[in-house]
């Protein structure tokens, strides 16, 4: 089975936000980064599903910078076979068209059986990308996935909703989206890491429309207003209630 | 005037307080809503769409197909020649907005938390970095955008005066075949008025019951969980509160035993009113809580839990 999984390199979890000087983005300058938290999920589902159908190629496809190869080197530590990188120095402030479109121009030319991706990029948490690539690639897709089996040419997955545990049939090729839950990532082994440096990885210029999305500001969530502390232990719960009843009027 | 569609999900035929919400954002941004219905009992339930002018309710196969509907949605957006299409940021909103956006060539804009007017158009506020940082947007295509839940107050109004239907034509390619109800009618953190969460302070699975307790006592009110709880398999991931799990903005949001790390906090910095409960007075929680009680969650929420039931009581 040929099998993609897209990743997108985003600033750690522990980043915090500065906007620009003309208040219309975020400065990234020392962000630490990393594989989107959902994107590892991505990539161990693509490899699962690669191991369980016993052959197949498993590719890491990402659009972002030159430099940002360490990331995609620790994906293919963890099983894929060789990476594309579509190298774009604007990928961060891309809106979710135009990566949707690079992406799906790119997996139309590599015929992909299955395209794994994440719930959602926590960098802009767009959520988006994943259903834009299958949609104008007339392709299936699932969302929030936690199960997956995939069997003769079809695939069931199970996803959790407002209403419960829903399960949905698809046909292949498809885009699978990934929640939490559907695995627990692997972690690279140092057999692992000498291999990836052996492994393909290939360069490649995306066709990247221009964005829609135009920024008009970017700021920092008004501060909360300076709380306090009610009390200590249980004596201090008559006085909460008083205050979510007549102050904050809640209760 | 603009003309906006808003995707209303219903049940027990009632359109959701979610999506009456994102018709509220809509016309509370001066914009004319047509509600889009689909599924059954959709009929019915399209009088219950205040706010609207218009309904229309999809017709077509009984399994639900987000690729089909979103087809069907598109079609709508422009026969009506709407410059928006919002859904509220549901399982099905954020599914199904991204592929209209694609059928119309357009960028979505996912929980958003502001929409301002801007000449046909509209201006988008939301989070970026989880939160961390807002963005004002526009786009120059058509708006495509899903609003975050207990943001927006429901519309003003009757039911729609019109109600007309489209069919769904498109040849549905991944079906919804079967769902299982979830156990109760628990509230979803996302939807729910007021959220108790617990966190790793709670020392094992068991005890997290005095949460629970808490919770029942409100009445309206949801269970949250730290990640560090849900990795240890206490809670099931569809409570975890934060950058990995769901975003909140309950009017109260109590935190128990929760530590306040940038990745929680991210999660529900916007509620209304945070109360924290801690046995550490240091502990960053009390950064964003309004109030707080420093001491241990064992002894302080069985006694909160009965002064709550008290005033459930009266009221
Ligand atoms: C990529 C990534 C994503 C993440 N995403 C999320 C996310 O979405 N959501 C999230 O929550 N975290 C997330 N985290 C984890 C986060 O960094 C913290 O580790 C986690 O939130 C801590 O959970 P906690 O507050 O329950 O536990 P701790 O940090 O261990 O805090 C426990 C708290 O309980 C208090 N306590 C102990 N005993 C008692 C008692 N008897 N009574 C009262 N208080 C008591 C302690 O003083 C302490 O403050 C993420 C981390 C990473 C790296
Ligand atoms: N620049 C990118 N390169 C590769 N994959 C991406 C990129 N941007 C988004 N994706 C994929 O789309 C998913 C959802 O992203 P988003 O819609 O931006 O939240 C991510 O988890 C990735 O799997």
């Amino acid at each position: 089975m040929n099998i993609v999984a897209c990743v997108k390199r985003v600033p750690s979890t522990e980043a915090v936000a500065k906007p620009t000087a003309d208040g219309k983005g975020l400065d990234s300058t020392g962000n630490q980064y990393m594989v989107s938290f959902y994107d590892e999920i991505a990539v161990e589902e693509a490899v699962k599903t690669k191991e369980s159908a016993g052959s197949g190629e498993v590719t890491i496809l990402s659009m972002g910078t030159k430099g940002g190869t360490k990331e995609i080197r620790e994906c293919l530590a963890k099983g894929g076979d060789k990476a594309v990188v579509l190298v774009d120095e604007e990928w961060e402030s891309r809106d979710a068209r135009a990566t949707a479109k690079a992406l799906s121009t790119q997996l139309g030319t590599m015929a992909p059986d299955l395209v794994f991706m994440g719930r959602v990029a926590t960098d802009r948490d767009n959520a988006a990308v994943g259903p834009m690539v299958a949609t104008y690639l007339g392709w299936p897709c699932v969302t929030d996935v936690v199960s997956l089996e995939i069997a003769d040419g079809k695939g069931t997955a199970k996803v959790e909703t407002e209403a419960g545990l829903e399960t949905v049939s698809f046909s292949l090729p498809a885009v699978v989206t990934c929640q939490k839950g559907l695995n627990e990532p692997r972690y690279a082994g140092l057999k692992g890491i000498m291999a990836a440096k052996k492994k393909p990885l290939e360069e490649a210029a995306p066709e990247v429309p221009e964005n829609q999305m135009q920024v008009a500001a970017v700021e920092l969530p008004p501060e909360r207003k300076e709380g306090r502390i009610v009390g200590e232990g249980v004596a201090a719960v008559p006085a909460l209630i008083e205050a979510l009843q007549n102050e904050a009027k809640v209760l | 005037m603009s003309k906006t569609i808003v995707f209303c999900e219903h049940t027990g035929g009632q359109v959701r307080r979610a999506s009456l919400e994102a018709i509220g954002a809509a016309t509370g941004a001066g914009s004319e809503v047509v509600a889009l219905l689909t599924g059954e009992g959709a009929a019915a339930a399209a009088a219950t769409a205040t706010g609207a002018a218009k309904a229309i309710c999809l017709t077509g196969p009984a399994e639900y197909s987000a690729d089909a509907v979103a087809t069907a949605a598109a079609e709508v957006t422009k026969a009506e020649g709407a410059n928006a299409f919002i859904a509220a940021s549901t399982y099905r909103g954020k599914d199904l907005c991204p592929r209209v956006a694609a059928h119309l060539d357009v960028t979505p804009f996912a929980d958003c938390v502001e929409f301002t007017a801007a000449g046909d158009s509209f201006h988008v506020k939301r989070p970026w970095l989880a939160g961390k940082a807002l963005a004002t947007l526009g786009s120059t295509g058509t708006i495509v955008a899903t609003t975050r839940l207990n943001v927006f107050t429901p519309a003003d109004g009757g039911a729609p005066a019109e109600t007309a239907e489209h069919a769904i034509t498109a040849e549905p390619k991944a079906v919804v075949t079967s769902i299982e109800a979830k156990a109760g009618a628990k509230l979803d953190v996302k939807e729910a008025p007021v959220v108790v969460s617990g966190g790793r302070g709670l020392q094992e699975a068991d005890k997290f019951q005095i949460v629970e307790d808490l919770a029942a006592a409100f009445g309206n009110a949801a269970v949250g969980a730290s990640r560090a709880i849900v990795d240890l398999g206490w809670r099931p991931h569809g409570e975890q509160v934060g950058q990995t799990g769901k975003t909140v903005s309950p009017q109260l949001y109590i935190a128990v035993g929760i530590s306040g790390a940038i990745q929680h906090l991210a999660g529900m910095r916007t509620s209304g009113t945070i109360v924290a409960i801690n046995k550490d007075a240091d502990a960053p929680i009390f950064k964003v809580a309004d109030y707080g009680i420093v001491g241990d969650a064992f002894e302080i929420l069985p006694a909160l839990t009965e002064a709550v039931k008290a005033i459930k009581a009266q009221s």
